[in-house]
């Protein structure tokens, strides 16, 4: 009966996530179909709406994957912009087509990397039409499962002599980490192949997915489409091993570790693949991210990242998927778009309204945070997920009638 | 048959256990009883191997189980309640359940085994959704039982089981596990209630300070002078 009910849940799932997907698609293109001149300034390719929901796709990733390491199995670690920035440069490096490589690299006079995995289907497929379109899907998915197992592979490395460490020490430890990765990723005598303290670009982004006719105007809209595709199927993976005996697991480490393994889990081996598997996803999202400002630059993934990151998860509730990913596009838009306007100064019927300069969005945003850890600890969700609210609003229901 | 010879571990330097000697015939509840420190503990996390032994021979069916990693001898049939009861407190009773039976395979054995665990503990299944760490000391005592039986052992050691509990709640956990011995469970119980404990076990160990001092069947202990002064609360004259 129990496993009746959770593949019953599963199938609910599965077709929200397809009404979700379905639904982005849609608001994406609806200008196309509007005539010319009614279309609202929000649903215009161009409008801060679709910014934020890029954004926000991409840093859900980022928080959930976050979100498997500190919330679900107890390991606060603090490495998450450093894996980020393994898994754009991967995904850069081997997304820039051969052509362009020569201008990208000037500096260095040329690539040391000859290759690009789009230019390799391209050679089966064609690069035109059609066959394009498939090398370009085939490329991007290769070139970004790759940036995966890079950020996956730095992770089990470090995570040998890190992972015996516990609490601040760990967080101390992948904090450096990120740090020294960053600074890796500068250094002029790697130029050839991350272009040193230069930005790579001219790699496919978000909006290589628009299908366009031949004299350039578009056809269909995907931009919006595919770091939601990408990130419904990421995060459906995690939420999978989260319901699992691993993810059960998991949870044992995190409330006792000696209990845990005194049933007989093994410590080291499941701490290191919840390190892993958080790893290589947020490799993954450091690509998406990578697509989104559409470079690569070793100098966006500071610690800062990681803070914001780390506050989504906090804000969304530590142990809580769906919490992650509602305040991922709660922060985003906070941030991007609906706070904007305390960053410009402001004058109403002639005065200047008080405080409102740049930074001031920054104060705002500090105190949003002390206020969340002072009376909201659990954050929006706790360690409840989205599907237990409305459990439980219809069970009241249910007892009301 | 679990057989322990000459059993020597330390921590650092203080020395905890200086040549245990005992065994625990199949099918029979053993009890080790002794003050604080006398080393109960130790020689339970050493016999899952959460303690490494300095000298000496754990037999657990005629295997060594010194030197073998802590699932193997889990795997082996050998399950721990431990002290305190340690539930995990964020995990619902059922997940809690399914912990226990995480080194096994069987699915449709799980699901048996859980509902053998629900009979002997009705309160678990009325609570099964609930998060353990909400459940009264006495329920979160059962779940430890109930989680250790998960990986359905032939022997089942618990620490400590009337630790902190109620008189009347810890006649109910003594009276279950007479109820899952009798169910072919063999028990090796470490208790501080030494009249409880005495009472159930057919065989007792007295434990001070590292070494076994006195062993017979729990009803001769019972009678014994030197252990009603020491742990029975009962004075001379």
């Amino acid at each position: 009966m129990i496993q009746k009910k959770s593949k019953k849940g599963a199938v609910t799932a599965l077709i929200a996530c397809l009404v979700l997907l379905a639904a982005v698609i849609l608001l994406e293109n609806i200008s196309l179909f509007l005539p010319a001149g009614s279309v609202p300034n929000v649903l215009k390719p161009t409008s801060q709406l679709f910014a934020v929901l890029k954004k926000g796709a991409v840093y859900s990733l980022a928080a959930v994957s976050m979100n498997l390491l500190n919330g679900f199995t107890g390991l606060f670690s603090l490495g998450q912009a450093g894996f980020m920035l393994l898994g754009a440069y991967t995904y850069a490096i081997l997304s820039v087509p051969v052509a362009d490589r020569a201008a990208v690299y000037y500096l260095y006079g040329g690539s040391a990397v000859n290759f690009s995995f789009q230019d390799m289907f391209g050679s089966l497929f064609g690069a035109e039409g059609l066959g394009g379109a498939v090398s370009l899907g085939l490329g991007v998915a290769i070139s970004m499962v790759l940036a995966g197992c890079v950020a996956a592979a730095f992770a089990y490395l470090i995570g040998l002599p890190v992972l015996r460490l516990k609490s601040d020490y760990l967080a101390i430890a992948t904090l450096g980490f990120a740090e020294i990765i960053k600074a890796v990723f500068q250094w002029q005598a790697l130029g050839p192949v991350t272009n040193g303290a230069n930005m790579i670009k001219s790699f496919p982004t978000f909006s290589s997915f628009n299908i366009t006719r031949a004299d350039g105007t578009v056809l269909l809209r995907l931009s919006t489409f595919f770091p939601f595709l990408v990130s419904t199927i990421c995060i459906a993976i995690i939420c999978l091993l989260i319901n699992s005996t691993y993810g059960r697991a998991f949870k044992a480490i995190r409330e006792d570790e000696t209990a845990a393994e005194a049933m007989g889990i093994n410590l080291a081996k499941h701490k290191m693949l919840s390190f892993c598997t958080s790893a290589f996803f947020a490799g993954v999202s450091g690509a998406m991210f990578a697509m989104f400002v559409t470079n690569a630059q070793a100098k966006v993934y500071t610690t800062t990242m990681t803070y914001e990151i780390l506050l989504i998860v906090v804000i969304g509730g530590i142990g809580s998927v769906s919490g992650s990913v509602m305040a991922t596009f709660l922060y985003v838009a906070c941030s991007e778009w609906w706070l904007r306007f305390l960053d410009n100064e402001t004058f109403l019927g002639g005065i200047q309204v008080p405080f409102l300069r740049a930074g001031f969005r920054m104060v705002v945003f500090s105190v949003v945070i002390m206020i969340v850890v002072l009376f909201f600890r659990r954050g929006l969700m706790g360690s409840r997920e989205l599907p237990d609210l409305l459990k439980k609003r219809s069970r009241k229901e249910a007892a009301g009638s | 048959m679990l057989k322990i010879e000459n059993l020597h571990v330390a921590y650092g330097g203080i020395q905890a256990l200086r040549g245990v000697c005992l065994e625990v015939p199949d099918g029979k509840i053993v009890t080790l009883i002794g003050a604080n420190g006398a080393g109960k503990s130790t020689t339970l996390r050493t016999i899952t191997g959460l303690v490494k032994a300095q000298s000496g021979s754990i037999q657990w069916d005629g295997e060594q189980l010194l030197g073998k990693s802590i699932d193997r001898i889990i795997s082996s049939g050998i399950a721990m309640s431990p002290e305190g009861r340690r539930v995990f407190p964020d995990m619902t009773v059922l997940e809690n359940l399914k912990i226990g039976a995480y080194l096994r395979k069987d699915r449709g054995e799980i699901e048996k085994d859980i509902k053998w665990v629900y009979e002997l503990f009705p309160r678990l299944e009325e609570r099964s959704w609930q998060l353990a760490g909400t459940l009264s000391g006495g329920e979160q005592q059962m779940l430890a039982v109930g989680r250790a039986l998960m990986s359905r052992p032939k022997l089942m050691m618990l620490d400590e089981p009337s630790l902190g509990l109620a008189p009347l709640v810890v006649q109910d956990i003594f009276s279950i596990i007479t109820q899952i011995n009798r169910q072919g469970v063999t028990i090796l119980l470490i208790e501080q209630n030494a009249n409880m404990a005495l009472k159930i076990a057919h065989l007792a160990y007295v434990l001070e300070t590292g070494n076994i001092t006195l062993s017979g069947t729990g009803a001769e202990l019972l009678a014994n002078e030197k252990v009603r002064e020491a742990y029975l609360g009962k004075h001379k004259g």
